[in-house]
Parts: C-alpha cells; structure tokens; sequence
C-alpha cells in the first residue's frame, strides 16, 4: 500500500484559532482541531456550516484570516508548498478537467511534488503509479480517458491520484457526493482502509458514524468533537442540524443506525 | 529515451523541409537545389556559381520571412498551450484574449512617439501594451463574475480587443501620417512582408526561449489539469507559476507582434490538433505545438504570396480563415463533450 508509518507521538495535522473572513462574513471562527496520526476523523455539518473552508485552510489552499495551522512539527505556512504535497493530499468534491487526459497520465499527476529536473519520472513513479490505481481498484481503467469515466470512476482516479504523492495525510471533502449508493460505499470502505491518517467531510450522518471521531462544524464554529455516537446525540442534531433523531439497532450486525425526521 | 531522440530529429527534420518549401515557393520559383547552393555559399563559403539576384531574393527576403514565420509561429502556439492551461479555458488565445490587441497599440504608440524606433523598443511597448491588455482582461472577467466560467474571460478579452484596437486606432488617426497609417494598418493585419535578418535575430531567440522556459515548467502546467487548487494541492506555487508564465506568453506574443502584427488563431488552432495528435502531457505537446506553429504559419505564409497572383494577403488573413471555423468546432465540441 502507499503510505508511511510515523511514530505515533504527535498529531499529524492541528489547528488553533483557526478563522476566515471574508469581507463581513465570517466562514469559520476560532477552530481547534487535532487529528490523531492513523484515524479517520470525519467533519460534518449543515451546508454552508464551513467544511469545505476548513479542508482547505488545513490543506494551505487558501490563507487563514488568523490562527495557526500546524503540519506535523511544522507551521504549514512556512512549509514549501512542495513539501507540504509530499505530506499531505487533497481530494476535491468533483475536480473535474475538459482535457482529454487518460487515467494513468491523471493519477501520475500525483508525483508531481516528487519530480523535478534533477529527478526525472522513474521505473519507481511509474511502480507507484500502478500500485496506486491498484489500490483503488482501478487498474483496469488505466487507459481510459477522463471524459469516459462514471462520477465513481472518477472520484476513484482522483484517490489513486492522491495516493500517488504517497502522502502521510489524506484530506477529502464530500468525496461520495453525487455517487450512487454502490459507489458512496464503496469509496468509503475503500478510503477507510487506507493506511494513512485520514481527514474527511462528509454529508451522511450514518456514513459519517463509521469514522473513528467526527468533529462537528455549525456556522462556521466547531461544536463538538468525539467518537461518533458520542457526539452524534440526539440533542446535538437537533441543535445544529434541525432535525430529530434516534438510534436503532440493525439486527444483522448489531450495528446502530440513525433513523432522522424532520422537526 | 532514444524515441524521444528520434522524436526530436524528425521535428527537426520537418522544420528544415517546411523553411525550405517555404524559401522556393513563390511569385517566381526557386529550385530546391538552388536554395540549398545559396545557404552553402552563405554558411560555409562553398563558392556555387548563382544569380546574384536569386542569392538576395533567398537570402535577404525569403529565408528571413521563413525563419520569421517559424519563429512567431511556433512562439504564437507555445502561448496558447500555456494560456488555455493555466487559464484552464479552451479557448484562450493571445488574440482572442486582447493581448495581441494590446501589443499592437503599445507598439503603435512607441512607433509614433518616436522612441527610438529600434526593434526593441517597439518591443517593449507592445510588451507594456500586452499586459496590460491582460491585467485589465483578467480583472474584468473576475469582477464580472464566478472565475471558473469559461465564457467570461472570452467575452472581457473581446472587450479588451475592442478598447485596444479603439485606441489604436485613434492614436493613428490622431498622429498618424496618411502614409504610416497605411503602413500600420497594413501591419496590424500580420503581415511578414517586411522582415529582414534584424528581425530573424530577435524572433528566433524569443520563440526559443520562450519556449524552454515552457517546457521547463511543463510538470507545472500538468498539474493544472484539474483546476489551481488541484495544482496548489500537488506542490506547485500557483501564484508565482502564474504570474511567470502568463508574463512569458505576453512577452512572446509582444515580440512577435511588434514583430509582424497581431496574427490571430495560430494558438487556438495548433494547441487543439496537437492535443489530438500527442495527448494532453506538456512535455509533449509543447514542442510539438511549437513544431506545428511553425509549419502552420510558413505554410500560411507561403499561401498568402501565392493565393493570388501579384498580391500578398496579410497572413492573418489566412491564419483567420483557418482559425475561425475551428473556434465554431472547438465550441460545438464543448457542448457534445458536456
């Protein structure tokens, strides 16, 4: 698989006081945020409650109006964005290209941070490549071109991407929007299974409870954070997402599902 | 790595037989072998026993053109291929975005203030002229609405092209003898009538170092791909990639236009069929866009001295006539790709 293991002693990604405005509006207030080397820490939200914003304020795309976001032992913003691609990978909701690019040539693009003049394209990116795309289960589409692919094929091409910068850290914003239910599962398995520390936004609460910790986003502040059937109480859907909801049991695997009503 | 050897010596190969195609094509014909005696006689003395009338017309007029025509040809196309990356618009063209409209009147405004009329000046006016152009372009198509829409930095380029050739064509009016109006207005419709070895030597470098300046960036420009962030996402310093390259194509097309005048869709035109022909790698498609403008423009040149006889159409009018139709492709094309 494509990933490193690192000691387990520090966070992988934090931020503290982290906001953004934007003229008057305020898109996100003083968020503290940890993720754990290893986990996959899920962040929900209403619509416009900032998850995308934070995703992109942790990845460095865009520049916080203030706080402090801390990659590994390093201050992101002093980091090379170079270096900053060698650790960390972002997958977009729906990035998508009008250029008749090939699959193999898509997910290669992740090597990008790795090459330079001095240090050409190798047998090993081209190894990496392929185990990436093997990795999502994607090989067979190697020759495809981008515009041929179904929205799962697609989302799947831009994980190999990401796995091909062979990053310690993978941030993916609402990566199953606009999936059918097959493909929504099965990115989610596949992404959960990944050896590496996983940061990632996401729509469906009853997804979301499979992550390790959700951190729970409401205009723009950062309300709780936690296991998920912790942080996932009744009383906090109700309060953040205006809904009510409780709990049932699947009696195939005992597994608890959220059953939701509008209020 | 021997393939892309190959590669580069069939260009190489292909150039060398377009310039000379180019050389012998014209009102009056000249053998093949005669040009090739010319350049013996001029590169390495090997003393043939020609015309002397025929030496000047390949040596001092022909020659000159070909280069020339390679040169902005090839610098022409390089400057699509980086724009419609960067800009990540199919679209996007020196000429379509206002840039070559911009040259020309900051060319046209050191011509007249006589600023010392060298071909660097000139140079350098149109250069101020073309990012200008840009800077105002872009910050249209930004205030006017989401950046992502391809059609809006279209329609402030031709906004742009439309106040530029305005002013340019009031400054004429205003400043203008009737005889250099009617030389510059001839210019402005492209024209390589007027090219001599001065202007080989200031073409041929620009082109060239243009375009390895492209190619050095050419992982950079893949990475763009998927959209700035996607780019930003993978290590690359948008901002500054941004700023250098669009600089490098203004620059480019600045020479070229003050050069031989706005010749419009060679970088629409070239980038697109190269795409189709080498895929979307910019290690690729680079030198081979920069190969096909130059054959696309020798060859429009060699059409507009020969399409009709005793006359020369300016060779953006070929360019145009060409480019056109596939602007209404590349637009339907995007509808059906949807």
């Amino acid at each position: 698989m494509n990933a490193v293991t690192h000691p387990l002693d520090e966070a992988a990604l934090r931020c503290t006081g982290l906001g953004l405005k934007v003229r008057d509006a305020v898109l996100l207030d003083a968020v503290d945020l940890e993720v754990r080397r290893g986990e996959t820490l899920g962040i929900v939200g209403p619509n416009g409650s900032g998850k995308s914003t934070l995703l992109k304020l942790l990845a460095g795309l865009r520049t916080p109006t203030c706080g402090e976001v801390q990659l590994g032992s390093n201050a992101l913003r002093q980091l090379p964005r170079r270096e900053v691609a060698r650790r960390l990978a972002v997958v977009e909701q729906q990035a998508d290209t009008s250029d008749a690019i090939n699959v193999f040539d898509a997910v290669a693009l992740g090597r990008t941070p790795w090459l330079s003049a001095l240090r050409p394209w190798s047998a090993d990116d081209h190894a990496i490549v392929q185990q990436a795309l093997a990795d999502v289960d994607a090989t067979h589409l190697a020759t495809r071109s981008w515009r041929s692919l179904s929205g799962g094929e697609r989302q799947r091409v831009h994980i190999a991407r990401a796995l091909a910068q062979r990053p310690q850290l993978l941030l993916l914003d609402e990566p199953t929007n606009h999936l059918d239910i097959q493909h929504q599962l099965g990115i989610l398995r596949l992404v959960q299974a990944l050896p590496v520390t996983t940061l990632i936004a996401l729509h469906d609460l009853n997804q979301a409870l499979t992550c390790d910790r959700l951190a729970v986003l409401e205009r723009g502040r950062l309300v709780d954070v936690g296991p998920p059937l912790q942080v996932l109480t009744p009383q906090r859907l109700q309060a953040t997402f205006g809904v009510q909801a409780h709990y049932l049991t699947d009696p195939f695997d005992g597994a608890q599902i959220l059953r939701v009503r509008s209020s | 790595m021997t393939g892309s050897v190959v590669r580069g010596l069939l260009a190489c190969l292909a150039l060398l037989l377009a310039i000379l195609a180019g050389v012998a094509i014209g009102e009056t014909p000249i053998a093949p072998s005669v040009v090739l005696q010319v350049l013996a006689n001029k590169l390495w003395a090997a003393g043939h026993l020609l015309d002397p009338i025929d030496e000047g017309i390949v040596w001092n007029y022909r020659l000159t053109r070909a280069l020339v025509a390679a040169a902005c040809g090839a610098g022409l196309a390089t400057c699509g291929v980086v724009l419609q990356s960067l800009l990540r618009n199919p679209l996007a063209d020196p000429y379509l975005l206002g840039i070559s409209a911009g040259a020309s009147t900051g060319a046209v405004l050191v011509a007249l203030l006589g600023l010392g009329a060298g071909a660097i000046t000139l140079s350098l006016g149109a250069f101020v002229g073309a990012i200008a152009a840009f800077a105002l372009v872009a910050l249209l198509a930004r205030a006017s609405g989401p950046s992502n829409s391809t059609g809006q930095i279209i329609l402030a380029g031709i906004a742009g092209s439309q106040l530029f050739n305005a002013l340019t064509a009031f400054l004429i009016t205003r400043s203008a003898s009737a005889e250099q109006a009617r030389g510059i207005l001839f210019w402005l419709l492209g024209n390589l009538s007027g090219v001599r070895w001065p202007s080989v030597w200031l073409a041929v470098p620009v082109a060239l170092a243009g375009l390895a300046v492209c190619v050095w960036h050419r992982r950079a420009l893949d990475a763009f791909t998927f959209g700035s962030d996607s780019a930003a996402s993978l290590g690359i310093p948008v901002r500054r990639v941004q700023v250098l390259l669009i600089s490098c194509a203004a620059l480019v097309t600045a020479v070229m236009v003050s050069i031989v005048g706005a010749i419009g869709f060679v970088g629409l035109v070239i980038p697109h069929a190269m795409r189709l022909l080498f895929g979307t790698p910019h290690a690729r498609l680079l030198p081979a866009s920069a190969l096909g403008g130059a054959l696309f423009l020798i060859a429009a040149d060699v059409l507009s001295r020969t399409l009709i006889k005793g006359q020369v159409i300016p060779v953006g009018v070929i360019t145009a006539l060409v480019g056109a139709p596939v602007f209404a492709l590349i637009l339907i094309g995007r509808r059906s790709a949807r």
